[in-house]
C-alpha cells in the first residue's frame, strides 16, 4: 500500500480556475519525491489538499490509507508540513511556538525531543527568543523544527530552500537523509532542480496542473540525460574537416572549439573512432572537455513539450 | 484515535493564555483605571443627583452593568482577536492542518478568551467593592450569568474574528453595534427610567435581558423576568455555537 495517494484529485477554485487536473499519485514508505514544476504548477495546492488546507473538488486522497477527508483525524496525525511561506507568531518564544505544534497533533509533552529538534535545526540557544527577533533562515529553520515536532511519518516540504543560506540548505539535505534513514516519507516541492538531483528517489514534474512524469531520478537522468564532449583545437579550423563528416559535429567559439553529442547509454559512444580520426585530420587538441545533461536541461524540455503540444 | 484531542485544546488554550499573561499588567491595570473612572464620574457626579434606583444606591446599582460592559467588550475582542491574528498572520494552517476538529478549535479559543474576560469581570468587581458596599443575594446565579455571558459573547467575538478580511471589519461590528447594545441596555440605569415608548424599544436589545438578569443576582430587581434573562442568553450561545459549526462545515473563509 503507498504511504500517499492521489487518485484523479481536481481542484477548481471558486474563482473558476483549474489547479489540479485529475492527479494520479502514489508515493511510497520512506522515499523521497521531489515535485518539480514552475511557479503556479499545481505544486502547493497538491499538497494543501493532501494537508487539509485546501478541500479536493473531486477525487480521492490517502495518506497512511486513511482518507483525508472522512478520516482526517488519523489521516493528518501523520503529516508535518513545512509551508512555502513564513507564517510564524512573532511574539512568540522559539521553544514555545515548537511546544505548541507537538500539542495541537495531541501528542504528549517531550521535552528531550524537543530539545533534540531544535539542538539540530541550531536553534536550542535560540529557544528563549521571540520569532520576530530572528533572521530569515532561522525563522524557516523554526518552521522546520514545529513541522518535525510531532513526528511525522509523512513529510511535506515546500519549497523549503526558497531564499535559504547555503548552511541551511546544506542542513535541510542531511535532515531528509536521516528521516529518510528512520522510514519517514518525504515530498519536497521545489524550482531548484540541484534539490531535487541531491536528495530525491523519484522525481515528478508537474505543469498546468498535471504530472507529467513521475520516474526513478537515476533511470529519468540516464534515459534522458546526454552528454557532449567538447574539444578544444590549438588552431582554429573554418570548417568541419571533410574527414571527420561521418560524425555529427558542431563547430563552435569561431572554429576553436569541435562539439560532439552523444548518448551515454549507447552501445557504441564513437568516442575512440572520434579521437582516432582527429589526429588522422591532422588537427591538434589542445584540451577536450565533458559536459553532461542536468535535470534542468531535461525539465525545461519536458515544459517546453507540453507547451508546445498545447 | 478516538475521543477528543483535549492535547490539542490544551495547547491552544495555554497559547491563548500566555499571550495575554505577556501583557498581564495591560489587562490588569486598564479596567481597574477605567472601573475606577466610572465610579469617580458616574458614582460621584450623577450619584450625588440620583440617590437611589429601586431602593439600592445608584454607586452599587451600576456595579452589574459595569461589569457587563467590560466582561462583554473584553470577551468579544479577545476571542475574535485570538482567532483573527492566525489568519492575519497566515499561523493558521498548522491548526488547519492539525488532527483538530471544530468543536476542540473552539473550545480552546473560545475557552481562553472567556478566561480572560471572566478574570477582567473579577477584577471590576473587586475593584468596586473598595468604593461602594455591594451585596449579592443570588450568588450562584451571579456565577452562572457571569460564565454564560463571557461564554457566548466569547462565542460571538469568535465568529467575528472568523468573518473579518482585515481590522477595520474586526473593529467595526463591536463597535456600532455591541458598544452602544451595551450602553443602551441599561448599564447605568434601569429601563423602567425610560419613556415608556423607549421601554418597548428596549426590549428588543439583547443586553438589556442580561444586565437585567445580572442585576437581580446582585439585588434581586429585575426589569424583565429572570428566566426570561437566562432563556435568552441559553438562546443567543446555540445560536452562536450553530454558526461556528457551519462556517467549519462549509469551510467559509477557512478553507479554499
Amino acid at each position: 500500500m503507498a504511504m500517499v495517494e492521489l487518485r484523479q484529485v481536481r481542484k477548481v477554485y471558486d474563482s473558476g480556475f483549474e489547479a489540479l487536473k485529475g492527479v494520479d499519485l502514489a508515493i511510497e514508505k520512506g522515499e523521497i519525491l521531489a515535485l518539480l514544476g514552475p511557479n503556479g504548477a499545481g505544486k502547493t495546492t497538491l499538497i494543501s489538499t493532501v494537508c487539509g488546507l485546501v478541500t479536493p473538488s473531486s477525487g480521492s486522497l490517502t495518506v497512511g490509507g486513511h482518507d483525508v477527508v472522512t478520516a482526517y483525524r488519523a489521516a493528518r496525525s501523520l503529516i508535518g508540513l513545512v509551508p512555502q511561506e513564513i507564517s510564524l507568531e512573532p511574539f512568540e518564544k522559539v521553544g514555545n511556538a515548537v511546544r505548541l505544534s507537538r500539542g495541537l497533533f495531541g501528542k504528549p509533552r517531550n521535552d528531550a525531543l524537543i530539545e533534540e529538534i531544535l539542538r539540530r535545526l541550531s536553534l536550542w540557544d535560540k529557544r528563549d527568543t521571540p520569532i520576530r527577533a530572528l533572521s530569515g533562515g532561522m525563522k524557516r529553520r523554526v518552521l522546520i523544527a514545529k513541522a518535525l515536532s510531532h513526528e511525522p511519518e509523512v513529510l511535506f516540504l515546500d519549497e523549503p530552500t526558497a531564499g535559504v543560506d547555503v548552511e541551511l540548505r546544506r542542513d535541510m539535505w542531511e535532515i531528509v537523509a536521516d528521516l529518510k534513514a528512520r522510514g519517514v516519507t518525504i515530498i519536497l516541492t521545489t524550482h531548484y532542480i540541484e534539490e531535487a538531483e541531491a536528495i530525491a528517489d523519484r522525481i515528478g514534474v508537474i505543469n498546468h496542473g498535471e504530472i507529467l512524469l513521475v520516474e526513478e531520478k537515476a533511470g529519468l537522468m540516464k534515459r534522458l540525460g546526454r552528454k557532449e564532449l567538447r574539444i578544444e583545437l590549438a588552431e582554429p579550423v573554418s570548417a568541419v574537416p571533410e574527414a571527420l563528416s561521418g560524425h555529427s559535429l558542431r563547430l563552435e567559439e569561431e572554429g576553436r572549439v569541435l562539439v560532439y553529442d552523444y548518448d551515454t547509454s549507447a552501445e557504441r559512444t564513437g568516442l575512440a573512432h572520434l579521437m582516432a580520426e582527429l589526429s588522422a585530420a591532422g588537427l591538434s587538441v589542445r584540451d577536450v572537455d565533458t559536459r553532461k545533461s542536468t535535470l534542468e536541461d531535461i525539465f525545461v524540455d519536458l515544459v517546453k513539450q507540453q507547451e508546445g503540444a498545447a | 484515535m478516538s475521543g477528543m484531542n483535549w492535547r490539542g485544546i490544551w495547547a491552544i488554550y495555554k497559547f491563548e493564555m500566555m499571550r495575554f499573561f505577556r501583557t498581564l499588567l495591560q489587562s490588569f491595570v486598564s479596567p481597574v483605571i477605567s472601573t475606577s473612572l466610572y465610579f469617580v464620574v458616574f458614582g460621584t457626579a450623577i450619584g450625588g443627583r440620583i440617590d437611589q434606583v429601586e431602593g439600592v444606591s445608584y454607586g452599587a446599582f451600576i456595579v452589574p452593568g459595569l461589569i457587563m460592559l467590560s466582561v462583554i467588550t473584553q470577551a468579544i475582542s479577545n476571542a475574535s482577536f485570538g482567532i483573527y491574528f492566525p489568519k492575519f498572520i497566515g499561523t493558521i494552517y498548522e491548526l488547519l492542518s492539525a488532527p483538530l476538529n471544530f468543536l476542540e478549535i473552539v473550545i480552546g479559543y473560545v475557552g481562553a478568551a472567556a478566561t480572560k474576560a471572566l478574570f477582567i469581570g473579577v477584577v471590576i468587581l473587586l475593584t468596586a467593592s473598595f468604593f461602594v458596599e455591594i451585596q449579592i443575594l443570588h450568588p450562584l446565579a451571579m456565577v452562572a450569568f457571569l460564565l454564560l455571558t463571557c461564554l457566548s459573547f466569547a462565542l460571538l467575538g469568535f465568529i467575528l474574528g472568523l468573518w473579518a478580511g482585515n481590522f477595520e471589519q474586526l473593529q467595526l461590528v463591536p463597535l456600532l453595534v455591541v458598544t452602544p447594545l451595551v450602553f443602551l441596555g441599561g448599564s447605568f440605569y434601569s429601563i423602567s427610567m425610560l419613556p415608556s415608548a423607549w421601554q418597548t424599544v428596549a426590549l428588543f436589545n439583547p443586553v438589556v435581558y442580561l444586565i437585567s438578569g445580572f442585576r437581580w443576582a446582585f439585588f434581586g430587581i429585575a426589569d424583565v423576568p429572570v428566566g426570561l434573562s437566562l432563556l435568552a442568553i441559553a438562546a443567543f450561545t446555540l445560536l452562536c455555537l450553530g454558526v461556528i459549526w457551519w462556517i467549519f462545515r462549509t469551510g467559509w473563509r477557512l478553507r479554499s
